[in-house]
């Protein structure tokens, strides 16, 4: 869908040259009162967007501000969460949001990549619809559905097999990250679900950005005698570097934000550990968890102002991400495809 | 053509040790490049593999678990305790589809009007930052549209309602449709457009009767797609839509919606409403995949249009 858009922004130079030519809309000036009107009406449509934008951005902070002004800074830093005495610091949050983001990032990223070269460089033509209709249909699962799978599946396999198989068969209860008594709902549940999740949005904008680099540029490095995983490796993969790696963040925002299934399978507690295997909070989660039964305004307010945390910190990391997609789009040019 | 007269003539001997060497190495690396080749491959076929697992667990697991609970009742019957075993979500179903109405009806207006506005006005600046903030609006997480329509409307009207949920869900729909919509209309030739205003058509007229309707099919998916999307959504809706045991068509009260209905009962302690909660899940999940199919469909009608005209 992005690498879409970059082509068709390519697709029209004519209209785009030279920045300040009107393009076809500002030229042909309608002089009907119809025209007007649809002028005005697609434009109040237009300015609908950012107004949408600004609302939520602004409704959210307002409503956040209260917690945000009480407890300053060590909002963010504290850890203490209790709506009885009125202390509230989102830290385990935030570390439960970070931590299970990246964890997810980790474990989809190579797969997503492998699965866009597999698509993009080695699979019979036969092969490329299925296998990228049937990693596009992991994104339109639902996540409640998600969630539902990993309560009655996924939870209890950890639980059985997989937790103690890591810590005592494998011995890695030795480092911090595997350590501790295995109850199945975890930070490491949370992780796998957001892995499942993200990995189509990795692979489908990596799958995008590796086809529109430009035939010749494969072509040049297999003329040169290298092999086709030399070419990929030396010649392709490097040209669409950041193109995957906004497809990476992009789907880094997607982690970030999930709520459903994670609130399933975190556990929510406000605690922050080094183990994977301990229950945790995402900011989502938190919202998700709380915000029905909240007692008392602050509490509310502390809970918006998690909200915002998390609204700025997706803002960033789209704007980074759109940013490292676009340019891709912009250095493969016109015929991208 | 030049010739190659500094090439010293071939010797009758055999290679020199050196040569025999190098040829040996070169072999060598010959090898192992194409060992790594051929393994990097394996690699990346693996992976696809191991991607598309989890979808066939799913689905797999969600048809055997569903499939058992789904029956009749379960469309044209209501929730009922647990203990009492039986009962459907016919008010979820309902309160989803009224849910998707409204949020179409909120957001496809806005949405397409303002693609209309990024197609037609491509080079502003207004036109470049609309576009991105639609990018910023798509990522915003779920529940923060949840948590900003309830701020909106739910506290200020002092109750939940199916209203404020599709309001959450409209702002979610907004953002794709705007996008989808620009792409689809660009793809309609400038000179189909020209063609129409040469001949004395006024612009809005050009737009809706020549370029609206080049691009239907197209959009039409985009709205599938989107709509696919919100279906599915549950965290924008806990605190708009909330929830309801009983039957509700009235905007302006708290309904029902089968991703709430499934979470409510996923998180719940009783076997009966487990199986509800798959049953749930198995027909949300064939909606889902109906509509994307459905999407599927508009896009090929599309291109046989064009294959004819």
């Amino acid at each position: 869908m992005i690498e879409r858009t970059a082509v068709a922004t390519t697709a029209a130079p004519v209209e785009d040259a030279g920045g300040a030519s009107p393009s076809l809309g500002e030229r042909i000036v309608g002089t009907s009162v119809g025209d007007r009107v649809y002028v005005a009406a697609i434009t109040a449509f237009a300015l609908a967007v950012p107004a949408l934008l600004g609302l939520v951005f602004l409704e959210v902070a307002r409503a956040g501000w209260p917690a945000l002004r009480t407890f300053g800074f060590g909002f963010l830093t504290t850890s203490a969460w209790d709506p009885v005495q009125g202390h509230f610091g989102a830290a385990p949050a935030i570390f439960g949001t970070l931590v299970t983001s990246i964890v997810a990032l980790v474990l989809a990223t190579p797969l997503a990549v492998g699965v866009a070269i597999f698509l993009s460089e080695y699979s019979p033509r036969w092969l490329r619809q299925p296998v990228g209709f049937l990693v596009d249909l992991l994104a339109a699962i639902p996540s409640v559905v998600y969630g539902l799978w990993g309560i009655f599946v996924l939870v209890p396999l950890l639980r059985v097999h997989v937790m103690p198989f890591l810590r005592d068969t494998l011995h890695l209860g030795v480092l911090p990250l595997f350590q501790g008594p295995a109850y199945g709902p975890s930070m490491l549940a949370a992780s796998l679900i957001l892995a499942i999740m993200v990995l189509p949005y990795i692979s489908s904008v990596s799958r995008e950005v590796l086809l529109a680099v430009p035939r010749s540029q494969r072509e040049a490095a297999l003329a040169l005698g290298a092999t086709r995983w030399e070419t990929i490796q030396k010649a392709v993969v490097p040209y669409a570097r950041s193109g995957i790696i906004g497809g990476i963040i992009l789907g880094l925002g997607r982690a970030l934000g999930e709520t459903m299934a994670v609130t399933m399978l975190i556990g929510n507690t406000h605690t922050i550990s080094a183990s994977l295997f301990a229950p945790g909070y995402t900011m989502a989660s938190l919202i998700a968890n709380e915000f029905s039964e909240a007692s008392g305004d602050l509490h509310l307010s502390a809970l918006m102002a998690v909200g915002l945390v998390l609204l700025v910190i997706t803002l960033i990391v789209n704007g980074v991400a759109r940013w490292l997609v676009w340019r891709v789009g912009q250095r493969a040019g016109v015929g991208a495809r | 053509m030049t010739s190659r007269p500094e090439l010293p003539p071939p010797r009758p001997s055999g290679p020199t040790g050196r040569q025999r060497a190098v040829a040996a190495r070169t072999q060598g690396t010959i090898l192992r490049r194409r060992v790594v080749n051929g393994f990097m491959a394996g690699v990346v076929a693996i992976a696809a593999l191991i991607t598309t697992l989890p979808l066939i667990f799913i689905l797999v697991h969600l048809m055997k678990q569903g499939a058992a609970a789904v029956s009749s009742d379960f469309f044209t019957h209501m929730p009922k305790p647990p203990g009492e075993g039986g009962g459907g979500m016919a008010n979820a179903i309902v309160g989803t589809l009224i849910l998707i109405a409204v949020a179409c009806g909120i957001g496809l207006p806005i949405g397409i009007g303002a693609g209309l506005y990024l197609a037609d006005f491509r080079g502003s600046r207004l036109a470049t930052a609309v576009r991105f903030l639609a990018d910023v609006l798509n990522g915003v997480p779920s529940i923060v549209i949840g948590i900003f329509a309830w701020e909106f409307l739910v506290s200020p009207l002092g109750h939940f309602s199916a209203l404020a949920g599709g309001v959450a869900l409209a702002a979610m729909m907004v953002p794709m449709v705007t996008r989808t919509t620009e792409e689809m209309v660009r793809l309609v030739p400038t000179s189909l457009r020209e063609a129409a205003l040469a001949l004395g058509y006024s612009r809005a007229r050009t737009a809706i009767q020549v370029v609206l309707r080049t691009a239907t099919a197209g959009i039409v998916t985009g709205v599938l797609v989107a709509v696919a999307r919100i279906a599915g959504e549950t965290a924008p809706l806990l605190f708009t839509s909330f929830g309801n045991q009983f039957w509700s068509l009235h905007l302006d009260q708290p309904i029902a919606a089968l991703p709430l209905q499934i979470f409510t009962y996923a998180i719940s302690a009783y076997d009966e409403w487990h199986a509800q909660a798959w049953a749930g899940a198995l027909v949300l999940i064939t909606l889902v995949f109906v509509i994307s199919v459905a999407a599927r469909f508009a896009t090929r009608a599309r291109f046989t249009a064009g294959a004819h005209d």
